[in-house]
């Protein structure tokens, strides 16, 4: 099923040559160098990335938050600030807690007052299970409970995209699991969601697209799957005694072979294949056990290599 | 959409935070009684006015400044809670953001002077009807210049600072314009006429002879009042970032 974007979201959000630079007691810091993004309607992406990677910084310029240095950015063909004047924007900020001495529905009812085409209160407290603590005061909520209004308030505003800037860090293994079951819901409405996180099993599970940023920019970018073949390795064990790394490293999708005593390790760009050519020319081999090394391993691969631009940042 | 629907739960939280209820209510009906009771009717010498009209009004100016800067306190929260930047990126209007500040200010400050009245009226003060109407007049007038500094104190001070600033702030500022004592020549007298409480206080002279401020207090409350929205403003456009 496609959803066809309304004339209103034509465009989707472009973020050209974005730059942002903050100043710091060492001298400045450059939050984001240089990002060109293109995210189209509809579209559910994880930006992905350590803690200073520039995710946030990218979020408040797309929010309007914050002024690029230089760049552009556009959210549905409008500069951001027009997108959240116009009740197109809905987003749940890393940091904050709720104002107190309101209650949960009346603060929810709030918001949605500011919106010109606002969710109806009782279905958004529906959605993000609040229902049966409409009725209490936002002081005496717990801490996933709090996340969830915070959510609650993001979506009763029924924005056509939705921003959610590392959404889970407050709550729980359940907790997360059901954030992410009302994610994908309000998703599935044809809205577009950019979250960021730095919890890589959710990007894997939550996004069509990852965005993986390091040091202020953008290092990969493409399908979840996409990005773990990418440099996704997998790794092969198998027992197979006295055959050279050097021959195991020259079989088709080896990547590097290692030896540890009788026990081989390669690591592998392709791993199907090559797991048909060592059993086809080593049929001894056994205890044959390959495992994905996910996108934890893609995002180290891709991110923990030395900053090259660190000199030329501290020099100016 | 509907700003007024956010200024009504505005107002909404404001009087369900007790709070905040001691400073601008409890404190200044609490020292009238104590200071005017005793001595109502007695004239204070060179003003013209009992203890009772006198001190309604002084505790008056005290209580509706302390409900004013108590925006501030109410704002300092909020961005302590990152409310303000949630707010930001929703289509709430700058203007009506302030508006709603502003009017829950205003609440809490009517009520204060209401108390005052009542207070006052109840240890003897009399006035035509008119007359209380001039005076409520005036401390609405002479409250702007304050409304403004709740905003500007709110989005310039956090949270820990901003309490021990209005207790100090206002305390001076009583005391400088004759709150607890008349002042009527010297240093003190030339220098409280350029201060906005010095008016609010003056709102008194209604009481006498129905005039409460002559042109200089017009000026001195538009003065202030500029300054301290233009500084409001200042504040809030730069307060963008996380806290």
């Amino acid at each position: 099923m496609t959803v066809q974007a309304p004339a209103m979201t034509a465009g989707g959000i472009r973020l050209q040559g974005l730059v942002k630079t903050f100043g710091g007691q060492q001298g400045p810091i450059h939050a984001v160098r240089g990002i060109d993004l293109s995210i189209a309607a509809g579209e559910t992406a994880a930006l992905l990335g350590p803690n200073g990677a520039g995710k946030s910084t990218t979020i408040d310029m797309m929010l309007g938050l914050a002024k690029p240095d230089s760049g552009t950015v556009t959210v549905f063909g409008r500069p951001p600030r027009d997108a959240v004047n116009a009740g197109l924007t809905g987003a749940m900020l890393q940091t904050g807690s709720l104002i107190r001495d309101l209650s949960v529905r009346e603060l929810v009812a709030m918001m949605a007052a500011l919106y010109p085409d606002p969710m109806d209160v009782d279905e958004a407290l529906e959605v993000t299970g609040l229902k049966d603590i409409a009725k209490q005061r936002t002081q005496k909520l717990s801490g996933g409970q709090t996340q969830r209004v915070r959510f609650a308030v993001a979506i009763v505003s029924n924005p056509e995209l939705l921003v959610l800037d590392e959404p889970t860090v407050a709550l729980d293994v359940e907790g997360r699991r059901e954030f992410w079951t009302i994610m994908r819901g309000f998703a599935a409405r044809g809205k577009t969601v950019l979250f960021a996180t730095h919890y890589l099993e959710e990007a894997d599970a939550n996004a069509d697209r990852a965005i993986l940023m390091a040091h202020g920019r953008i290092v990969a970018d493409g399908p979840t799957t996409e990005i773990k073949a990418r440099v996704g390795l997998r790794t092969l064990r198998a027992t197979l005694a006295s055959v050279d790394p050097s021959i195991l490293a020259a079989l088709p999708g080896v990547v590097s072979a290692d030896r540890h005593g009788d026990a081989v390790i390669l690591s592998c760009s392709d791993s199907d294949q090559t797991v048909r050519a060592l059993l086809d020319r080593f049929p001894q081999a056994k205890d044959i056990e390959i495992v994905g090394a996910g996108l934890e391993a893609a995002f180290l691969e891709l991110t923990g290599e030395p900053d090259i631009d660190e000199p030329e940042a501290l020099a100016t | 959409m509907n700003s007024l629907v956010y200024t009504r739960y505005e107002l909404l939280r404001t009087f369900r935070n007790r709070r905040f209820y001691f400073f601008s209510l409890g404190f200044p009906v609490i020292f009238f009684w104590l200071i005017a009771s005793p001595q109502h009717n007695k004239i204070i010498a060179d003003t013209g006015l009992t203890y009772a009209a006198y001190y309604m009004v002084s505790l008056a100016s005290f209580g509706t400044m302390m409900s004013m800067i108590g925006t501030g306190a109410r704002i300092a929260g909020e961005r302590q809670a990152g409310w303000t930047r949630q707010l930001r990126i929703s289509p709430l209007s700058t203007r009506a953001y302030f508006r709603a500040k502003v009017l829950t200010g205003y609440a809490m400050a009517l009520m204060s002077l209401l108390l005052l009245y009542v207070s006052g009226a109840l240890l003897g003060v009399s006035l035509p009807g008119g007359r209380w109407l001039a005076m409520t007049g005036l401390i609405v007038v002479g409250l702007l210049p304050f409304a403004a500094l709740g905003v500007l104190v709110g989005h310039l001070v956090n949270t820990d600072s901003v309490g021990p600033l209005m207790g100090g702030l206002v305390s001076i500022l009583a005391f400088l314009s004759g709150t607890w004592f008349p002042i009527t020549s010297g240093f003190l007298h030339s220098f409280g006429q350029f201060l906005p409480s010095w008016w609010l206080v003056q709102a008194r002279n209604v009481a006498l002879d129905g005039q409460g401020w002559d042109a200089r207090g017009w000026i001195t409350v538009a003065a202030w009042t500029a300054i301290l929205s233009a500084g409001a403003a200042w504040a809030y456009r730069r307060d963008t970032g996380r806290v």
